[in-house]
């Protein structure tokens, strides 16, 4: 049996060609299924539980696609849901598709796969020595996983056709592998299973397999021996370069991508245009192992406030390195003499945003530039530390002197409040894999209807 | 001599999840490719990078004309010390090292 899956974009939330969705549509897919999440954007939204995206940008695109499906009258999936999959991010994409359903008049029966793991889960699983770290991992014991904020484990195809063979218009799952909602029906219907979580791969960032990346909509034909990948933008060529290079995007090894049950090995696979536009894949192997699934966490590692001054008179911009090492040492006893607090009660650290700020310490190249940022982040265990700080160094970051002869400088300052609280600072704090006897014992499914 | 990135197409580095980073170098050429794949040292990307050597990982990819390198992260993505969220500004080390 052959599969066809419509994959809209690369994320819900970047938009889309609809002119090619539509083309899409009229090949008559079997399932639409379109990613939602990633870690690529950082730890925040795990962290807090909230999608990085916007509600607006979200809603429009979602309420197309649900349009779509009706058009097609197949399931339209999303993988996880809110950028993050953590159950709250479920739930408001649950939400929101309710909300749509109500003013399309639609009466839909809605799954939803939760991935979220309680800690508690976990510390008995540790206990058990069924978490294992991957390289390089945190360190983790009870408490650290009793603290993190949010703790997913990344379902693959298993737990998908579980939500698929609910019968659901509409499945919403939470944090799963990027390839697991493109892959699952495949699967489950026989197709070849090297070409269905190849396929997969190649298709989950949408068009950018293709030679214009932001048109989105890709359709794959998954088959018993391979599968044929086609851009539906009429601008877009799948070429045996752009499909097969797509293997290197954000992945550490382009030949093996490990998967929960197994790994997926293209060593083999070879790629042939069988026209302008669609590329032929055969040869790649599914290689099963043992039944882990990634789990992903974030905790809080304290609130940070920011101030920024520009420097611009050329003394200072040569000597802003300087200036901002006496500048530090200056505030150090500063927040000692008033407030009481030494490191590691708080960090206080100055890049220099036009000498080394995105590659710090790596940076081997050097040259006056025009003006240099100085970006104070102030890291400390509750907001109200870290914004007493802020205030507390924010004239002396505007006015602090390089000389002590010198008239009282002043530099420039982009905005009032010169101080922003950031917050909650998350980090990743898990790197590690869960093995499970039963794929399902960890995630949860449910069924409803909305509208 | 030779700045990499004067040679290839382009060089491109992205995270791969929060604890790797990728730098995919596209020759373009065939003759790139060969001249990159024999000249370019993995010790030199470990120096450049501050990874120890043991901890870069190669693939030559003659059918791509591609050479990728990938890296633990210098620090795990996102956490205090990051200056660099997706990992991008990593690949101008190499574009702009000479070969």
């Amino acid at each position: 049996m052959s599969t066809r899956v419509l994959v809209p974009s690369g994320v819900l939330g970047l938009g889309f060609d609809r002119a090619a969705l539509s083309r899409g549509l009229g090949l008559k897919p079997d399932i639409i299924a379109i990613d939602g999440g990633s870690t690529d954007s950082g730890p925040w939204s795990l962290g807090a539980g909230e999608s990085k995206y916007s509600r607006a940008a979200t809603k429009s695109e979602w309420r197309t696609l649900m349009q779509a499906r009706a058009e097609a009258g197949v399931p339209l999936i999303i993988g996880t849901a809110g950028t993050c999959g953590a159950d709250a991010t479920v739930d408001w994409m649950y939400a929101l598709t309710a909300e749509i359903a109500a003013e399309l008049g639609m009466t839909l029966k809605v799954a939803r796969l939760y991935c979220q793991q309680p800690a508690e889960r976990l510390v008995q699983a540790l206990e058990a020595g069924q978490i294992t770290p991957l390289t390089p991992a945190p360190a983790v014991d009870a408490d650290a996983l009793r603290a993190m904020t949010n703790i997913v484990a990344l379902g693959g195809v298993e737990q998908v056709q579980a939500a698929l063979a609910t019968g659901a218009d509409i499945i919403i799952c939470g944090r799963v592998t990027d390839t697991a909602t493109i892959a699952a029906l495949p699967l489950a219907r026989g197709d070849h299973a090297g070409a269905a979580w190849h396929g997969a791969k190649i298709a989950e960032c949408g068009a950018l397999c293709s030679t214009n990346p932001t048109s989105g909509v890709i359709m794959v034909d998954f088959d018993a021996t391979g599968f044929t990948v086609e851009a539906m933008a009429e601008t877009a060529l799948c070429t045996p370069h752009s499909v097969s290079a797509h293997m290197l995007y954000e992945n550490s090894d382009p030949f093996q991508l490990y998967e929960p049950g197994g790994y997926l090995d293209v060593r083999g696979a070879h790629y042939t245009a069988l026209d302008k536009r669609r590329v032929r894949v055969e040869g790649s192997q599914w290689v099963p192992g043992a039944y882990t699934v990634k789990l992903e966490g974030a905790r809080a590692a304290g609130y940070q406030t920011t101030i920024l001054a520009v420097l611009r008179q050329q003394h200072y911009v040569t000597n802003a390195q300087v200036w901002a090492d006496k500048l530090h040492a200056y505030l150090t006893g500063q927040i000692t003499e008033r407030m009481g607090l030494t490191p590691p009660d708080y960090t206080l650290e100055f890049r220099m945003i036009g000498s080394n700020g995105a590659l710090g310490t790596l940076e081997n190249r050097t040259g006056q530039p025009v003006e240099v940022g100085v970006l104070g982040i102030v890291t400390a265990a509750t907001q109200a530390i870290a914004s007493e700080i802020g205030k507390l160094i924010n004239p002396f970051v505007l006015h602090y002197p390089l000389t002590e002869d010198e008239e009282l400088p002043t530099f420039a300052f982009p905005y009032s409040p010169a101080t922003t609280d950031r917050g909650p600072l998350y980090e990743f704090a898990l790197n590690h894999i869960l093995a499970l006897d039963d794929p399902m014992s960890a995630f949860r499914l449910t069924v409803s209807r909305v509208g | 001599m030779a700045r990499l990135g004067d040679l290839v197409l382009k060089v491109r580095s992205k995270n791969a999840g929060p604890f790797w980073i990728t730098i995919d170098i596209f020759c373009g050429s065939e003759a790139a490719y060969a001249e990159v794949s024999e000249k370019l040292e993995t010790q030199r990307v470990a120096d450049l990078t501050g990874t120890p050597l043991q901890l870069v990982k190669r693939f030559d990819i003659a059918d791509l004309r591609v050479v990728k390198l990938s890296i633990p992260r210098p620090v795990v993505q996102g956490s205090r010390d990051d200056r660099d969220m997706h990992g991008a500004a990593m690949a101008v080390l190499l574009d702009e090292m000479e070969l």
